[in-house]
């Protein structure tokens, strides 16, 4: 864990800035290899065998493929740099790609998160708190179930029950037979979906759309609750262990402000620094949710690419969903090395 | 990544090999044994599955006729097909034994190789330092900050065009993941045993690099391995579901693999057929959870800071020597 005692806190920030430049010029080198370095190139691989050699050839000049490998990839790193992740091959470029259905994305792992943290963090601390009693252990499976069940089983299961069987969520039907169009507002603001139908005032629509976000986000919810119940509840049974625990039970402070004052506050440390690392989880989840939903964002475009064998989509999305969880890291490691009560500048 | 000196290695030793994979069970108590036991029931299940597939599953994995008679698509459960057929006309029932065998077999797989890259390459990294270390941790960090799934399907997208949709294209697009976790564990393990006295006593009589990391760090480094392997396992088995779901597994015609046959369950669940996802479903995420358990336990009992060891009752030994020494 990120250890900022040594010096003062803007040095540690600007320390984890910089090691962040190496960390993303690693994982685009990576990808890079990956990607290029197998044999069978983007072009053929996606439209091999309907097209002539000849036009092969001519799409692989346009696409620059011909050229040497290292050209290729100092092109490769400028362009990322500006952040320019190449062209899908049906002509869309991957920003545009980000831009359109990274509104989703954001909806829905946010949405996902929220039902986690509503849920996680007070079954954590219940059963942290009550160690080894029935609610602690019932938890824990729960906990251990939602996390070990896979998204897309989950998401399957609970359309068959949800929708197919009890009929608690109807979706209308222009919206369930494209929720692609749909999802992806027509009335470009922010390109968030909800935010646009909220602010051009379509209710009916801004509700279809709540409807269909209600089962993704449990979905994905439950996944990463899994893992806050778990984290919550280790981190409560150590810091109760804590002497300044013992400390503040000496002092005659009652069980329950110790549990939330002195157990909790140190506990949400750790908890904070790993939901950096949860990030990624949850990226991999939307990844899986989406394709199983249909929720038109980046990861359903990902999903889309490697049925069309579209190597730049998926590279570009992949790559740019990678730097995001490293910045995210360490932003939050930094929030980590600021609300820490034992470090203080 | 707790060291596990507490058990000795020596009274492992002697008491056989099985002992040892016991002594986790004899060690936890109550709640702790409960869920180590019910995991290591499920996990076994499982394994019975995957051993004896061809004789329990009533059908091949890719059988699409019995008796010269068609089965039918997406039909129900009857008696010919328990669990219904699906919509490539495959008896669901099967598939879900067959699947056990193909998930295990990828996990063992994967896990293997990743022990067998990232072990050696962790230990000569830690031991060795300088610009190699820097170089490896860096590269390794970068692999481990990248989000699993993702990193995963640009692997399983490089390997499906090497080797095709085979079981080893989808270990190898698995072991991506894993090395770096046991290249960090054994690394950061091995870069405090270098000051250890037992090393330096080793350097001063003057052993060769190769022996002190062989002989000397290697089983000192090598104890926590074990665990995240138990761990791994569940999370290999979900990713190599999760690289099938998004259709970059094993071909339906290679093996049987309860990802893929859920991507194509989804448009039947649409259509109210709803046996050909739960079985497979029901299937992983039983494993899973199983694998989960047993991780779980193990490290209740491996984790000092949330052990709670059992406290053995003290019961005075009849004056005969064999006992006392098993009463210990």
């Amino acid at each position: 864990m990120a250890d900022p005692a040594g010096g003062s806190l803007p040095r540690y920030i600007g320390q984890r800035l910089l090691l962040m430049i190496p960390m993303i010029w690693v994982i685009l080198t990576l990808v890079f290899l990956l990607m290029r370095v197998a044999p069978g190139d983007p072009v053929s691989a996606s439209v091999g065998g309907r097209l002539s050699e000849e036009a092969l050839d001519a799409r692989r000049e346009a696409a620059g493929l011909n050229r040497p490998l290292w050209e290729q990839y100092f092109e490769y790193l400028g362009d990322a740099v500006r952040l320019d992740f190449g062209t899908a091959t049906d002509g869309t470029p991957i920003t545009e790609i980000i831009v359109d259905n990274g509104g989703a994305t954001l909806t829905l792992t946010m949405a996902a998160f929220l039902v986690a943290l509503v849920l996680g963090i007070p079954l954590g601390l219940i059963a942290g708190r009550f160690r080894d009693s029935a609610g602690d252990v019932g938890i824990r499976l729960f906990g251990i179930v939602t996390y070990a069940a896979p998204v897309f089983v989950t998401g399957i299961l609970f359309k068959i029950l949800f929708v197919e069987k009890l009929g608690w969520i109807q979706y209308s039907s222009d919206i369930a037979t494209a929720p692609t169009e749909f999802l992806i507002s027509e009335n470009e603001i922010t390109h968030i979906a909800l935010l646009d139908l909220a602010l051009v005032g379509e209710w009916a629509a801004f509700e279809e759309v709540l409807w269909h976000l209600v089962l993704p986000a449990v979905t994905l919810g439950l996944l990463i609750c899994g893992v806050f119940i778990r984290l919550v509840r280790v981190n409560v049974l150590q810091a109760l262990k804590g002497d300044y625990v013992e400390a503040a039970r000496a002092r005659g402070v009652g069980e329950g402000r110790v549990l939330r004052k002195h157990a909790l506050r140190n506990a949400m440390v750790p908890v904070i620094t790993i939901i950096g690392l949860q990030f990624a989880l949850l990226l991999s989840g939307a990844v899986l949710t989406e394709a199983t939903f249909n929720w038109p964002g980046l990861g359903f475009r990902v999903y889309q690419g490697i049925l069309d064998r579209d190597y730049i989509a998926v590279q570009g999305i992949v790559t740019f969903l990678a730097i995001v969880v490293v910045v995210i890291s360490v932003v939050i490691d930094i929030v980590g090395a600021m609300i820490d009560p034992r470090v203080r500048y | 990544m707790a060291a596990t000196e507490s058990v000795s290695t020596d009274t492992r030793r002697r008491r056989g090999v099985l002992r040892a994979l016991l002594s986790p069970i004899r060690e936890t108590s109550g709640l702790a044994r409960w869920i180590l036991l019910t995991g290591m029931f499920i996990t076994a299940f499982f394994l019975v599955l995957a051993i004896f597939a061809p004789w329990i599953a009533p059908y091949g994995f890719d059988q699409v006729e019995a008796n010269g008679v068609e089965f039918p698509e997406t039909a129900p459960p009857s008696d010919e097909h328990w669990f219904g057929t699906n919509v490539m006309e495959y008896d669901v029932l099967s598939r879900v034994i067959w699947g056990a065998r193909t998930a295990i077999e990828v996990v063992i797989l994967a896990i293997v190789l990743s022990l067998a890259i990232g072990v050696p390459l962790g230990l000569v990294s830690g031991y060795i330092g300088g610009w190699l270390d820097r170089v490896l941790v860096l590269v390794m960090d970068a692999l481990f900050v990248f989000p699993s799934l993702l990193l995963a399907i640009v692997a399983g997208f490089l390997f499906s065009n090497v080797a095709g949709g085979s079981i080893v294209s989808a270990a190898l697009s698995i072991t991506v993941i894993y090395i770096p976790q046991y290249f960090r564990v054994v690394r950061n393990t091995t870069v405090s045993a270098r000051e250890a006295t037992y090393v330096e006593a080793a350097n001063a009589i003057g052993a060769p690099r190769r022996t002190v990391m062989a002989r000397y760090v290697f089983p000192n480094v090598v104890q926590s391995v074990p665990v995240i392997g138990t761990l791994n396992a569940a999370d290999a088995i979900s990713t190599l579901a999760a690289l099938g779901f998004l259709g970059l597994g094993i071909q339906p015609g290679d093996a049987a693999e309860w990802g893929y046959d859920l991507q194509r369950a989804i448009e039947d669940v649409d259509a109210g057929i709803w046996w050909t996802a739960l079985y497979p479903g029901l299937a992983l995420t039983l494993l899973i959870t199983g694998l989960t358990l047993v991780g779980e336990g193990l490290n209740e009992t491996i984790n000092p800071t949330l052990r709670k060891r059992r406290l053995r009752k003290v019961t005075l030994p009849p004056r005969q020597p064999e006992t006392a020494e098993e009463a210990k």
